[in-house]
């Protein structure tokens, strides 16, 4: 028994896209390819694959064997349905960006499929772990308004059961699982709204794993009734915070004064007081478990005596002897927008603040409801700093974040960087499907994004998920704890619901 | 009486016409659209996509074209389909529509069974130990945030002493329990939720209870219902009692549209899938017709509850019913 803090909005897999349905849409289907647990690419619905033509064909060849939950069996018409939903302009999909690049996709065979790309497009073979719909149940149906949005059917190791809205959503194993039969029976997902009341469930076995606060994971489950009952977890999650500036305000132009502001800001002591030490500091777009990750790139040390050289250079001085550094009569003031609701970004904000005033940069916080801040300050680039995260894809394509084409209103290079240099590796880093080559691409990338400093890299936070002790057969890896949840088992005598 | 009730009726209409108008401007007009948050922030999320999904939805249409189509639909019973997961709104609103009422009909009940005995009790010992000590209580439950009451109250009974579920409304094997089981066990689940959902409303209607009974018992007609040599149960409880439920019924009738609406931090807590979450999730997610719904629904109620307030204080009071035409 899992809990979450969001009802699931829908389980169609291609409209699905918060955490809740997430989860649930990842138990109950299968795309064509997954990630192992050393996050390296392997077949799922897909038996193998061969990328053909530099890159420009992708055959995938298909698990036979396998039935949807109805027991009909799953062919490539299943494949093709998917691709066509997904690139079809009446369906409300945020997926689609990836797929527009396929030229074609052609049926070979009822176990075959051939994929082509009207350019080379190495994050595409990642695409294709979309989740693959039935064909047979969903075709001529509206997709948003289906009724499948809330009794899905699909080959993964959980059949759907019930939705409880705002309550629970059950599965059950499904017993002829293509890998093999999930060792627990029922997977319940219960939504709990409240964190507080998340854990107090969590101490009275209602419900069997979490993911914890950091406070809880430091001060609540030192006890040893808890550790007693539960084990805890602890890896880095695949996202990460940073303030990014607005590159359009004259004074964020200047590399000088982004720098200076990476040298003031002690990143250690944010996660230490935010995080309570569960989190690593960021060096750049790339978290430290992916293979584009530059080891190389070594954090701006804490060292406010070169901050305040670098602003000096930049002409920002404490001429007046107010504490405030000045250029040309203006006070060097800047605003940190973040959205509500976000205890440890506003908690953060604060420490840079702190921090900048030592420095003679005065710093202000708004905080703005989401919808408003989306609407009137990313969108319309209406801040001059502003703290978010990214959750980040495993594939390292960052292309829709950096890339200079990319900072039109509702894009996401919203802080408007541009450098030619980065645009070329992006493009080429996209083109390519050797490993190698790739990573040599992205480490340069990572280098001159860590310099130039558009964001402040701050941290990346820890997952802690907690689970109880009778559950056996996890091991975690850089994937996670959930990768091999058909494995986890329960000893006989220690089952609490047995049917 | 009947005429009047009519007039009443049709006044409603207009009424609530002009509701839907300003509830939908002020809606529309408030930053941000719900199409945009369904993209979030998610990089891999295409720009055209949510020109599209606006489109799809009819957001690209003039804002009067948008609200006659709404009110035509909802004049037909259907409130249309919610962004969020493309079911319709009257169903998601139903759905959570028993549980809610459920708690706030228990809740009322308790607060009216416990705070009109309380507010005659130190109304009419006014200033003894009682009065005070019951003002004392009634106002630190007042005070104390709902959400940190039940939070403690989860931590002592439910964690430590292991006597109540933390939260949800039913077991999870529910569906297998009888008819009896069924209902002891949502029982069970609310102890709690209507503990802390009455203890807050308790404090202003016993407050209100006492206030009226003060005022009641120091006129006239209580003093010479007291000449007449009438006992004193008598006079508080036919006498006075009578007039002093007047204003309590303003509040009865006030509280008609608080039975659909939930409160957010309260449903959060108790991970109850109620009104005041959906309404909420709705707002954040502009998801402008779950929006409407909620809020015409809650209107006509607000009107119906008004209207029968004044009916039953017409019923109650004959200088009412008599005094006027």
């Amino acid at each position: 028994m899992a809990a979450g803090i969001g009802d699931a909005r829908t389980l169609v897999p291609i409209l699905a896209d918060d955490s809740a349905s997430g989860t649930i849409v990842g138990m109950v289907f299968n795309g064509l390819v997954k990630y192992s647990k050393d996050i390296e690419l392997v077949g799922d619905l897909a038996e193998s694959w061969e990328v053909q033509d530099e890159g420009l064909t992708i055959v995938f060849r298909l698990r036979k064997g396998v039935r949807w939950h109805d027991g009909q069996p799953f062919t490539a018409e299943d494949v093709k349905f998917t691709y066509q939903k997904l690139i079809d302009p009446k369906v409300p999909t945020p997926y689609s960006g990836d797929f527009k690049k396929v030229k074609d996709l052609e049926i070979l065979d009822n176990y075959t499929v051939k994929i082509t790309y009207k350019e080379p497009f190495s994050p595409g073979l990642a695409s294709w772990g979309m989740p693959i719909m039935p064909k047979h149940i969903l075709q001529g149906e509206d997709l948003f308004t289906s009724s499948f949005s809330r009794n899905p059917v699909g080959t993964g190791p959980y059949k759907f059961t019930r939705w409880l809205s705002g309550n629970r959503v059950d599965l059950a194993s499904n017993r002829d699982y293509f890998e093999h039969r999930p060792y627990i029976d029922r997977y319940i997902y219960r939504i709990i709204p409240d964190p507080a009341s998340m854990f107090l469930e969590l101490l009275t076995q209602g419900v069997d794993s979490i993911g914890l606060t950091p406070l809880q994971y430091r001060r609540h489950t030192e006890a040893n009734t808890f550790k007693r009952n539960f084990q805890k977890f602890r890896y880095p999650a695949f996202g990460y915070t940073y303030m990014g500036y607005n590159l359009k305000d004259k004074r964020f132009k200047d590399k000088r004064i982004r720098q200076a502001i990476a040298c003031a800001v002690d990143k250690q002591e944010i996660i230490d007081g935010v995080l309570l030490g569960l989190g690593r500091i960021c060096t750049g777009p790339f978290v430290p478990e992916s293979w584009a990750y530059n080891k190389q790139v070594k954090p701006f040390p804490y060292a406010p005596q070169r901050a305040t050289e670098l602003l000096k250079q930049a002409g920002w001085i404490d001429s007046d002897g107010d504490g405030w550094l000045d250029k040309n009569g203006q006070l060097f003031e800047f605003t940190i927008i973040t959205n509500q609701g976000n205890e440890q970004r506003k908690q953060t904000a604060e420490i840079i603040q702190h921090r900048l005033k030592s420095i003679g940069i005065k710093v202000n916080i708004r905080i703005l409801e989401w919808a408003v801040f989306l609407d009137k300050f990313v969108k319309e680039r209406q801040f001059e700093a502003i703290i978010l995260g990214w959750g980040l894809s495993r594939d390292p394509d960052c292309y829709d974040i950096w890339h200079s084409s990319k900072t039109k209103p509702g894009e996401f290079n919203f802080i408007a960087y541009s450098n030619p240099e980065v645009d070329r590796l992006l493009e080429q880093g996209r083109r390519i499907f050797n490993r190698e080559k790739r990573r040599q691409i992205y480490h340069q990338a990572h280098e001159i994004l860590y310099q130039e400093q558009p964001y402040l890299f701050l941290y990346v936070a820890d997952a802690l998920p907690a689970v109880h002790k009778r559950f056996r057969g996890i091991k975690p890896a850089p994937l996670g704890i959930g990768y091999n949840f058909i494995d986890w088992y329960a000893p006989r005598t220690e089952q609490r619901y047995v049917r | 009486m009947l005429s009047y009730i009519i007039k009443r009726i049709i006044g409603i209409i207009p009424l609530l016409i002009g509701i839907t108008i300003i509830s939908f401007l002020v809606i529309h007009l408030a930053p941000g659209k719900p199409t945009e948050l369904m993209l979030q922030m998610n990089p891999k999320a295409a720009l055209e996509a949510q020109e599209k999904l606006d489109k799809i939805f009819g957001l690209d249409r003039p804002l009067h074209i948008q609200y006659l189509t709404w009110l035509k639909d909802f004049f037909r019973f259907d409130f249309g389909v919610s962004f969020i997961d493309g079911r319709p709104v009257r169903d998601k609103i139903f759905e959570r529509m028993p549980i809610t009422i459920l708690i706030n009909v228990l809740a009322l009940l308790v607060i009216f069974i416990f705070s009109i005995p309380i507010g005659i009790k130190s109304a009419i010992r006014r200033g003894s130990f009682f009065d005070r000590s019951i003002t004392i209580f009634v106002f630190l439950g007042f005070a104390a945030p709902g959400f940190w009451l039940a939070l403690i109250l989860m931590d002592l009974f439910s964690v430590r002493l292991g006597w109540f579920p933390v939260s949800g409304i039913t077991s999870l094997d529910f569906e297998n329990f009888s008819h009896l089981g069924k209902i002891a066990d949502v029982a069970h689940h609310l102890i709690l939720p209507i503990f802390v959902a009455s203890i807050g409303g308790l404090a202003g209607v016993s407050r209100y209870m006492r206030q009226s009974m003060l005022n009641i018992i120091h006129q006239d007609y209580i003093r010479t219902a007291r000449a007449k040599g009438l006992s004193e149960r008598l006079v508080i409880y036919r006498h006075a009692l009578r007039n002093a439920l007047l204003p309590i019924i303003t509040i009865l009738g006030l509280s008609v549209p608080g039975l659909i609406s939930g409160s957010v931090i309260f449903e959060s807590v108790f991970s109850i899938p109620g009104m005041g979450k959906l309404m909420v999730d709705a707002v954040f997610a502009r998801d402008y017709y779950t929006i409407m719904g909620g809020l015409v629904l809650s209107a006509l109620l607000t009107l119906i509850g008004n209207l029968l307030a004044d009916i039953t204080y017409a019923y109650i009071d004959p200088r009412i019913r008599y005094g006027k035409k």
